[in-house]
């Protein structure tokens, strides 16, 4: 860790995910289900196809300690389409929020299903 | 007969039954030889399916958590696809983990350029801090599975179907001396040391056997390297692919190179190991046409 706070250095787009994959595996492994993972990507990031892997391999997992952050800025110049839908497709339990709400987002960091939750904030 | 990837498999299976913080993630190869490991703990025996990116980075988030993860999977599809998970969540971002590759060089011949991996350590070898092991015998890669496993660092360890007629104790660093002699100084690499010692028949050469290929123990070599200025590498990837190594290693000496290796091109014809041996110059024989050809 040398960035106090950083535990990743996620700068290369699609290794985040993954490795948060693995973390919330390791932290199960431990007997910490309770500490969560939160990831944070992008709408542009998730063009990246180890993404889909690691999506697709948390839906069937069933990870409930992990949370997928996806700032949806539209920064893509591929159009995406809805993404929560392409993440509940994959059995992630996704919820659309408006990124400036403070409470919306508050709220839906706090979901916790039997399986990983994703947050697609717009902004 | 046990192979080197029986061996691999067997050997991650006692360190993870061992050592409750050994991780291993798996990507759909192997997994009747690993169904002992998920059996003792599911809990971090993952087996993420063909998706090999993703198991590297699975693997990372383990390190992250201080598990020493051990990823297995055929030679390409570790090396070559996920080179950069394996750059920086394990390189960059200063983890450790093993990696473990099946079907080295041209060893699945009849399957076609997708499944041959002439190139995994030149391209894994560019990895600040990895190490980069080619055992040449079932009993050496046992041996390097248990003493690398917690080492903190990056690591591949290459298995392959071909292997030397014994196995060699081996020194630490990773090249070890076979015989000493004031003709030519002679480096085979892993599971090519058997037919360089038949090549060898009747040449006084000191021979140095390399298990660990990056780094190269340049120590040993700069201090067992015999006199004569010729030397000659014979390794089981791209030809060359020490080359820079064994020239920084004996810079402070004249030295002439011969490399012997697996040509750089993509194999368009369909066969086993032995055949491409043959069509390839990778024989015995061949090797030590081209050795006595060199010496003069």
């Amino acid at each position: 860790l040398q960035v106090p706070g950083v535990e990743v250095s996620t700068g290369s787009l699609g290794h985040g995910l993954p490795m948060a994959v693995g973390v919330a595996y390791a932290l199960r492994a431990r007997g910490r289900d309770a500490q969560r993972v939160f990831v944070l990507t992008g709408d542009a990031e998730l063009n990246e196809g180890s993404n889909w892997e690691a999506i697709m391999h948390a839906g069937s997992a069933r990870l409930p300690n992990l949370t997928l952050i996806v700032v949806d800025n539209r920064s893509s110049n591929v159009v995406l389409g809805e993404i929560a839908a392409k993440l509940r497709a994959f059995g992630w339990d996704a919820v659309t929020v408006d990124g400036h709400d403070h409470d919306d987002l508050r709220d839906a960091y706090t979901r916790r299903g039997d399986g990983p939750t994703a947050v697609v904030a717009v902004v | 007969m046990t192979s080197m990837r029986e061996e691999a498999m067997a050997a991650v299976v006692d360190v993870f039954q061992r050592d409750d913080d050994v991780a291993l993630v798996m990507a759909d190869i192997s997994l009747d030889y690993l169904r002992p490991a998920v059996a003792h703990d599911p809990r971090r025996a993952i087996n993420v399916g063909i998706m090999e990116q993703s198991a590297v980075g699975v693997a990372a988030g383990f390190a992250l958590e201080g598990y020493h993860p051990i990823v297995h999977t055929l030679a390409p599809f570790l090396s070559e696809r996920p080179l950069e998970q394996i750059k920086l969540d394990f390189g960059y971002q200063g983890l450790g983990g093993l990696f473990i590759s099946a079907g080295a060089s041209y060893d699945y011949g009849e399957s076609g350029g997708t499944h041959h991996a002439g190139g995994d350590v030149q391209a894994l070898g560019s990895i600040p801090r990895i190490e980069v092991l080619v055992p040449g015998s079932p009993a050496e890669t046992g041996q390097l599975v248990r003493s690398t496993y917690a080492n903190g660092r990056p690591t591949y360890l290459r298995t392959s179907t071909v292997e030397n007629d014994e196995p060699v104790e081996l020194a630490p660093g990773g090249l070890t001396v076979v015989r000493r002699g004031p003709d030519v100084t002679v480096i085979a690499a892993g599971p090519f040391l058997s037919r360089t010692l038949a090549a060898l028949d009747g040449i006084d050469a000191t021979v140095l056997y390399a298990t660990t290929l990056v780094p190269l123990d340049a120590e040993t070599l700069a201090r067992e390297a015999a006199p004569a200025a010729e030397v000659v590498l014979v390794e089981p990837v791209y030809e060359g692919t020490t080359a820079g190594q064994v020239a920084t290693a004996l810079a402070h000496r004249p030295t002439r190179l011969l490399s012997i290796g697996v040509p750089r091109r993509f194999l368009k014809r369909y066969g086993t190991a032995e055949q491409h041996d043959a069509e390839l110059g990778l024989d015995a024989g061949a090797i030590r046409e081209r050795i006595r050809a060199f010496l003069g």
